[in-house]
C-alpha cells in the first residue's frame, strides 16, 4: 500500500518502470470507478440513514487507493513505535504488553471501595482507576454544607489523607498503578495519594499512576472547577515542575477527549479540542522555562470510544500522528517519548440506553473493539446498568469479561494496527486529521483555548453538537435500538446499586473524629503557608504536601488558596 | 389559545457538572415557544427558588444526574412553598430509580423524565399542566 510515487528522481529504470506501471493501475481504476458510480448513482439506496457517522460525516460508499494515493507511507503511516506513531505508540505493541484492563471505579466511603478494589484485583483487573463523589470533584470536605445528599453517591468521598490511607489499605502503591479523575483539586488528591504511599513505605519515585489534572476540558465540558484558568494551570505548571524530579514514573495529566465528547462534542471536536488543550499545557510548561523533554513524556491521555466503530479507530490514530507532529515540528521536542501519544480509553457512557439495558453489554463490547483497534494503552468498559446508577459487581463483572474475550479469544491483539492500510481507514485519518488543523486555526483566531473557554466558544459548540444529534434522534434520522425503533413495551426492571445516606452520616463522624485528634495548630501552620506560597508564587507542591501530612482536609486546603485565587465564574448560555 | 408565554426555570442543583441534558431541554423548551431561564451549574436550593421568584415562573425543571435527587427535590419543594409558590409545576429529569421516582411524585413534585426522554414529551407534558392549571392559560 506504498505509494512513494516520486518521480522528479527515480533511482533506476525498475523504479521508473514502477511508477509508470502504478500510475497506469491508478489511471484505469479511475475510469473504472467512473462507470461504478454511475451504476450506484442509478441504483436505490437505503433511506432509513443519511450514510454520515454518528458525529455527522458523509461516508461514501466505497474508497479505493485513490484515496490514499498521496500518502506517503513512511512520513504519514510508518512503523509502531515510530514518527509519526500512526500505527501505534509502541514498537510491538499487544505482543508485548496488552493494554491495561483499568476499570473505573469507587462508590461510598473509603472502606467499601476497598473492597471492591480487592474483588477486582482478584478478578484479572490490572489497574486501579477512582471514581470521587461530586464533593471531592469540587473540593469540599464530606461535612460541608453544599455536599449534603452527594457524599458518596457518585464515587468516593476523600476529604483527607487519613480517607486515602483507608483507600489502599492492603494494596501496595509501588505494584497498583493508581489513576485518578480529579481535576479542580487534582493537586491536592495527588498529595494526599503520594502522602499515603510514604505511610506504606514507597518513595514518590516509585509510585505509578495518573491524576487527570486536565483543567481547560473541565471548563469546557466536565464542569468540576475551583479556581479561574490562570491559576489553575499555574497549579498544572507546578505540578509538572515538582513530578519530573520527585515522581518521573507518574503521569501528571491525562487530557481528555472523554468529557468534551460525552457533553455532546463530535469527533473531530473531541480530537481537536483535546489536542489543543495538550497543546496549551505544553505552551504553559515551556513559558514557565521547562524543557520540553523534561515534561512532555509524563503527558497522556483519555479518548471518548464512541458508536461509529471507524471513525473512533481512524480518531485514535490521527489523535497520534497530530500530536508527534506538533511536538516535534512547532513544540521543538527531541525525544521520542515527548512525541508519542499514549491514551487510556473509555467506551461511551452516553451511549448506553436506560431501555433494554441489556443491548449496552452488546455496544459495550463493539466500542472496546474500536479502542483496541485503535491502539490504546488502557481501557475501562461500561457496564451495562450505567445510566440507570452506579454498576452493581455483577454488571462489572461482564464489563470487565468483555475485554478478557477480547484479548484472549478474538485473536485480535496478535498483529499491530490491522486496519492499516485499509482505503477507508486511511483516509478517514486523513480527513480527521485536515478537520482538526482547521479547527486549532479557528481557536488560535479567537485568542487561544483560554480566551475560548471566557467567551463560550467551546460551551456553545459543544452544545450545538449535542442538540443536532438530539434533533436526528427524534426525526429518527438517526437510529437508536430500544430507544426510537425496536422498542419493548413491557420491560422488566434490573437490578440496580443503590447508595444509601450512610456514607454521608459516616463521613461526618470520620471528620469530626479527626479534627479531634490531629494537631490543629500544625495543621493552621501548614494551611498559612500555603497560602503564603501561592501569594509569593513560588511550586505550591512541598507546602501542600506538608500541609496533608498534618492532615490538613480538602475544603480546607481548597479554602486556603481560594483566598488568593479567587473562583471560576460560568460564562451561561444554551 | 395559549395566551401567555410559559415561563420555565430550568435548574442545575447541587454540585453535579453534567449539564447536555439541561441544555438540550432549555433549548428546546425555549423553541416550543416557552420563556426559558437557565440558571447555569452549581446552585443551591435556596438560589434557585430566590430565582424562580425573582423571574415568577410557571415551571422549575430541575436536572440532577448525581444521586441527590432525593435531597435536592424536596427542599426546592419546601422552599418553594415557604415562598407562597404552591402553584408552581416542580418537574425534571436525571438518573432517578423508578421507586425514587414514586416517593418523589407523592410528595407533590412533577412527572421525571429518564434517559431516552423525547423532548417533544417534556414540552407537551408541561403545556397540558399550564393549560389545566393555569387560569390565565386560556384566552
Amino acid at each position: 500500500m506504498s505509494h512513494v510515487i516520486d518521480t522528479d528522481v527515480p533511482e533506476s529504470a525498475d523504479l521508473q518502470q514502477e511508477v509508470e506501471r502504478r500510475r497506469t493501475e491508478l489511471a484505469e481504476l479511475e475510469a473504472k470507478l467512473a462507470e461504478w458510480e454511475a451504476t450506484s448513482a442509478a441504483t436505490r439506496q437505503r433511506d432509513d440513514t443519511d450514510f454520515t457517522t454518528v458525529s455527522g460525516q458523509p461516508i461514501r460508499a466505497l474508497y479505493t487507493p485513490l484515496d490514499t494515493r498521496d500518502d506517503d507511507y513512511l512520513g504519514d503511516v510508518g512503523l509502531p513505535g515510530d514518527y509519526p506513531f500512526t500505527r501505534g505508540p509502541y514498537a510491538t505493541m499487544y505482543r508485548t504488553r496488552l493494554w491495561t484492563k483499568r476499570m473505573f471505579s469507587g462508590f461510598a466511603t473509603a472502606e467499601e471501595t476497598n473492597e471492591r478494589y480487592k474483588f477486582l484485583l482478584a478478578r484479572g483487573t490490572t489497574g486501579l482507576s477512582v471514581a470521587f463523589d461530586f464533593p471531592t470533584l469540587m473540593g469540599y470536605d464530606s461535612d460541608d454544607p453544599l455536599s449534603e445528599g452527594e457524599v458518596g453517591k457518585c464515587g468516593v468521598a476523600i476529604a483527607s489523607l487519613a480517607d486515602m490511607e483507608t483507600l489502599f489499605d492492603g494494596i501496595p502503591l509501588d505494584q497498583v498503578s493508581v489513576s485518578m479523575t480529579i481535576n479542580g483539586p487534582a493537586i491536592m488528591l495527588y498529595c494526599f495519594l503520594l502522602a499515603a504511599a510514604e505511610k506504606q513505605g514507597v518513595p514518590f519515585e516509585k509510585v505509578t499512576g495518573t491524576i487527570q489534572n486536565d483543567i481547560l476540558k473541565e471548563y469546557q465540558a466536565q464542569h468540576a472547577w475551583i479556581y479561574p484558568p490562570k491559576p489553575a494551570l499555574k497549579i498544572i505548571t507546578d505540578i509538572f515542575e515538582w513530578s519530573s524530579e520527585k515522581a518521573p514514573k507518574f503521569n501528571t495529566i491525562s487530557i481528555s477527549g472523554y468529557h468534551i465528547r460525552e457533553a455532546g462534542a463530535t469527533a473531530v471536536e473531541e480530537l481537536a479540542f483535546t489536542l489543543k488543550n495538550g497543546f496549551t499545557y505544553v505552551e504553559e510548561g515551556i513559558a514557565r522555562g521547562l524543557d520540553v523533554d523534561e515534561f512532555a513524556p509524563r503527558l497522556s491521555f483519555f479518548w471518548d470510544v464512541h458508536n461509529d466503530f471507524f471513525e473512533e479507530i481512524a480518531k485514535f490514530r490521527a489523535g497520534r500522528r497530530i500530536w508527534a507532529r506538533h511536538m516535534r515540528e512547532i513544540y521543538g521536542a527531541k525525544r521520542a517519548e515527548s512525541w508519542r501519544l499514549r491514551t487510556h480509553a473509555q467506551t461511551a457512557g452516553v451511549t448506553l440506553t436506560a431501555q433494554q439495558p441489556h443491548n449496552n453489554i452488546v455496544r459495550v463490547a463493539y466500542q472496546g473493539l474500536a479502542a483496541v483497534l485503535g491502539g490504546t494503552q488502557s481501557l475501562h468498559t461500561n457496564a451495562m446498568d450505567e445510566t440507570l446508577a452506579l454498576p452493581t459487581e455483577h454488571a462489572v463483572r461482564i464489563a470487565l469479561r468483555t475485554q478478557q474475550i477480547l484479548a484472549f479469544e478474538t485473536g485480535i491483539p496478535n498483529t499491530i494496527d490491522p486496519l492499516a492500510g485499509s482505503y477507508f481507514v486511511e483516509s478517514m485519518t486523513d480527513e480527521l486529521e485536515r478537520q482538526a488543523e482547521e479547527i486549532f486555526t479557528e481557536i488560535d483566531d479567537l485568542g487561544g483555548v483560554v480566551a475560548g473557554i471566557e467567551s463560550g466558544y467551546f460551551q456553545a459548540k459543544i452544545a450545538r453538537s449535542a442538540r443536532r444529534f438530539q434533533d436526528e434522534v427524534e426525526a429518527k434520522s438517526r437510529l437508536i435500538v430500544g430507544v426510537n425503533s425496536f422498542e419493548e413495551e413491557d420491560e422488566p426492571d434490573i437490578e440496580i446499586l443503590k447508595i444509601d445516606e450512610s456514607a454521608g452520616a459516616a463521613q461526618h463522624a470520620r471528620l469530626a473524629e479527626l479534627r479531634r485528634t490531629r494537631d490543629g495548630e500544625a495543621v493552621e501552620r501548614s494551611l498559612a503557608a500555603l497560602t503564603e506560597a501561592a501569594r509569593a508564587d513560588r511550586n505550591l507542591m512541598p507546602p501542600m504536601l506538608d500541609a496533608v501530612r498534618c492532615y490538613a482536609t480538602l475544603g480546607e486546603i481548597r479554602d486556603a488558596l481560594e483566598i488568593v485565587y479567587g473562583r471560576f465564574q460560568e460564562p451561561v448560555a444554551f | 389559545m395559549v395566551e401567555r408565554k410559559i415561563r420555565v426555570l430550568v435548574a442545575k442543583p447541587g454540585l453535579d457538572g453534567h449539564d447536555r441534558g439541561a441544555k438540550v431541554i432549555a433549548a428546546s423548551l425555549r423553541d416550543a415557544g416557552m420563556e426559558v431561564i437557565y440558571t447555569g451549574l452549581h446552585q443551591t436550593p435556596e438560589k434557585i427558588a430566590a430565582t424562580a421568584l425573582q423571574e415568577d415562573v410557571d415551571v422549575v425543571a430541575l436536572s440532577i444526574l448525581s444521586g441527590a435527587h432525593m435531597t435536592l427535590f424536596p427542599r426546592v419543594l419546601d422552599l418553594l412553598r415557604e415562598n407562597g409558590m404552591d402553584d408552581v409545576l416542580i418537574t425534571g429529569g436525571g438518573i432517578i430509580p423508578q421507586e425514587d421516582v414514586e416517593t418523589l411524585q407523592a410528595l407533590g413534585i412533577g412527572r421525571l423524565f429518564g434517559p431516552g426522554t423525547a423532548t417533544g414529551d417534556a414540552a407537551k407534558y408541561i403545556r397540558e399542566w399550564f393549560v389545566e392549571n393555569r387560569a390565565d392559560a386560556e384566552a
